[in-house]
């Protein structure tokens, strides 16, 4: 047993020589981390901070003013053009100057006097429909604030009924709340899942593999000693990325550490895993990148980073089951916005394990069954 | 016999000289060695099918079959009428929930995003003018919560529009009211812009992936200085390495654009011809920027990080095809300004769903160009002939 131990740990420290001496592979394997979670954590939100927008005012009345005025305080909205005729509006959208164009009606002011309602057009980009809805629900928004400040001015009957909305968790309802944790757990996996996929096949493609098989070290070991240092530059990635979550955009934790990195443990050994299982299998270091490359984008994209998987069809739902991204994901953002602990976590914790079960075993398997 | 002498003699004075049987032999190898190893074809065919159905049938931006929890403390037939709007919504999936107690759990246990409260004074205070229906959502997907709170107002307004109509409410028309309309996509269908994201990953992947690993392994196992010492100039090396891999990413693009157009029905307002002829330049600069990781790194672990963080994550995160880069601080859109990508998608989805725009296509293609040429200026630089 003792024996045994030793034999890991010397092969364990080995590995990570193997990755860490060389000065390009320490900055490849760390430094674009933080990076990532920077730009990422800036870039990923659908939060429109900054509407360009065209106006095009027919009415030029006072209260046509008073709303154009209301749009430009509410902070979102930026005027980058004064259009004159609605001709202009199709090349102003077509070039991308404008998201939006807002069109106020040449009867907008006699309207809302007559009490028979102005019509405020709004035109959007929708070649992201995502950015274009939500850019016109902001103008909704603003639209709203206008009825309710007129109708405090000028009286006029309210609609009785209205919706009192709280958030849960995420109070300002900011998506960046949800992108940075799941950040944590998708931009380890990335390059963790190289690693592990290239190290086996490394040995493979330059021979040392063979050479490995007939010392003392059993295939359980080698597997252990691979496995240790690719999980532990994972758990080292996402700790960079949670220190950035945390203190560089101010997101509060309110969850468990303990908890957090003990899902990212199961995780992490169940990314290697497959990274393992896939290393084993390939015959040279471009298979097992290319292999791997064939799980990734699937994994990512199917894993409620970017779109969210209550929306897709059902035997797509049942598909992410077996993505251990799925289910890091969920346990992150549950852990640090929810606080969530062990006991509503079991759920994604449990799939974690069994993948983890499956993978390292049929790596070791095939390092003794598959010679190439 | 002549002939090979003739390039020989050539080769001194004019290394830079092109010949065309050198090259002709050149690519033959490179399209062997190509269709030899199973997984290039992997990525090159099987991995664009995978993605096609993945955008085609997975991902979706359209929020529906929100589950939802329902508990009114007031059981009158007012309260019933104002819930049924959330009943018969095409939105949601509602459970009855006796207690506030129960919907939080099945909140925290995520069997619901959302909660719908009508408190027990809630028809008494609904004729008094000023009634409350109280909507909690699951913060955590800010952007789902928000378009959940969006489909609630529509349930209500739905109870509101029956009740004017039956001449229960007086009629009140707001002073101002929007109406919007989504200029290429009035359908509001998110696959529009899904497709032509995906033909930029595939072209993507494509290129900078499957070149910057075959260059780097050539570097790594010392084959390419066994080719320096043959005849062969280093423009015949780059030329003939990136044939092979345009006719493997034409493939991808053909497949994207016969499934976006006969599968997904994707409406192609601009000219077929100019979307192909727009591919081919980004295929072409995402080869080149592939040539120049491996020609830089001359290692596979390093070539195939550098992949991934270069040209794969900002092709996905950071040039517009998903978040929009108007809201982004100065610097994270500088760095989005010098992608190739950016210019791609915005070129695509132009081209796909609003026309040929001429001034932006223009723009779009020349900063392609330089992209181009400035990759494989570089690379050129990087494949000396000097043994190492």
């Amino acid at each position: 047993m003792n024996a045994t131990l030793h034999r890991i740990v010397v092969l364990i420290r080995k590995e990570l020589i193997a990755i860490l001496k060389d000065p390009r592979s320490r900055l490849v394997l760390f430094l674009p981390i933080f990076m990532q979670s920077l730009l990422f954590g800036y870039a990923a939100t659908y939060d429109l901070d900054e509407v360009p927008y065209a106006l095009l005012d027919s009415d030029h009345s006072g209260a046509a003013k008073d709303f154009v005025a209301q749009i430009d305080s509410a902070g979102v909205f930026r005027r980058v053009l004064q259009l004159s005729n609605a001709g202009e509006i199709g090349d102003v959208i077509d070039r991308k100057q404008a998201l939006l164009v807002i069109h106020v009606p040449p009867d907008f002011e006699r309207r809302i006097f007559s009490g028979g309602g102005a019509v405020v057009q709004v035109i959007s980009d929708g070649r992201n429909t995502n950015t274009g809805n939500t850019a016109a629900a902001y103008v909704g928004a603003v639209v709203e604030r206008f009825n309710e400040s007129w109708r405090e001015l000028h009286g006029g009957v309210a609609a009785p009924l209205r919706i009192e909305g709280r958030a849960w968790y995420n109070t300002n309802l900011e998506t960046r709340w949800n992108m940075i944790p799941s950040l944590v757990a998708a931009l380890s996996m990335l390059q963790v899942l190289i690693l592990t996929a290239l190290s086996v096949a490394r040995e493979r493609e330059q021979g040392t593999f063979d050479q490995l098989m007939v010392t003392p070290l059993r295939p359980t070991e080698i597997m252990i000693g691979k496995a240790v240092p690719s999980i532990l530059i994972g758990i080292l990635q996402s700790s960079i990325i949670l220190l950035v979550a945390r203190f560089w955009f101010g997101i509060p934790f309110q969850g468990s550490l303990l908890t957090l990195y003990l899902g990212l443990l199961l995780f992490t050994t169940a990314s290697v895993g497959i990274g393992l299982a896939l290393s084993a299998f390939s015959a040279s270091m471009q298979q097992a990148m290319l292999y791997t490359f064939v799980l990734l984008m699937p994994m990512m994209l199917l894993s409620g980073l970017t779109s969210s998987i209550s929306n897709m069809p059902k035997a797509m739902q049942y598909l992410t089951l077996v993505n251990p991204l799925r289910y890091a994901i969920e346990m992150a953002q549950r852990v640090y916005l929810e606080g969530a602990g062990i006991d509503v976590l079991y759920n994604d914790m449990w799939p974690l394990i069994l993948i983890a079960a499956v993978t390292l075993p049929s790596a070791v398997w095939l390092f003794r069954n598959r010679l190439v | 016999m002549s002939q090979a002498s003739d390039s020989t003699t050539a080769v001194a004075p004019k290394r830079d000289a092109i010949s065309w049987q050198r090259l002709r032999a050149l690519i033959t190898k490179e399209t062997r060695q190509l269709l030899r190893d199973r997984s290039n074809l992997m990525v090159g065919v099987f991995l664009p099918v995978i993605l096609i159905l993945i955008f085609g049938y997975g991902l979706s931006f359209d929020v529906k079959n929100v589950a939802i929890a329902v508990v009114s403390e007031d059981t009158s037939p007012t309260a019933q009428d104002v819930l049924a709007g959330f009943y018969l919504s095409p939105y949601f999936v509602v459970t009855r929930s006796s207690s506030m107690h129960e919907a939080r759990q099945l909140m925290l246990k995520r069997k619901v995003d959302a909660v719908v409260h009508l408190q027990a004074d809630f028809s008494r205070r609904l004729a008094a003018g000023d009634a409350a229906v109280q909507v909690l959502v699951n913060g955590v997907d800010a952007n789902r919560a928000r378009v959940l709170q969006s489909f609630a107002q529509g349930a209500i307004a739905q109870w509101s529009i029956k009740q004017v109509a039956a001449g229960q409410l007086p009629t009140s028309v707001p002073p101002v009211s929007l109406q919007t309309r989504l200029w290429y996509n009035e359908a509001n269908n998110s696959t529009y812009f899904l497709v032509p994201g995906l033909i930029v990953l595939v072209m993507t992947l494509n290129g900078a992936l499957l070149t910057s690993l075959v260059m780097a392994r050539e570097w790594e196992r010392g084959t390419l200085e066994a080719l320096f010492v043959t005849p062969v100039t280093t423009n015949e090396i780059v030329i003939a390495k990136l044939v092979p891999y345009f006719g493997v990413g034409l493939v991808g693009l053909a497949m994207c654009l016969l499934a976006g157009k006969f599968l997904f029905e994707v409406p192609i307002r601009g000219s077929l011809l100019l979307i192909i002829l727009t591919s081919m330049l980004y295929l072409l600069v995402s080869l080149s920027l592939g040539l120049l990781i491996s020609a830089a790194t001359k290692n596979q672990f390093l070539a195939s990080q550098l992949a991934l963080i270069l040209s794969f994550l900002p092709a996905l995160m950071l040039s517009g095809f998903i978040f929009d880069l108007n809201s982004v601080p100065f610097v994270v859109r500088a760095i989005s300004r010098v992608l190739p990508a950016t210019y791609f998608v915005e070129a695509l989805q132009t081209l796909f769903l609003a026309g040929d725009v001429w001034r932006l296509l223009i723009k779009d293609c020349a900063i392609l160009c330089v992209h181009a040429v400035l990759f494989l200026g570089l690379t050129r630089l990087n494949t000396r002939k000097v043994l190492m």
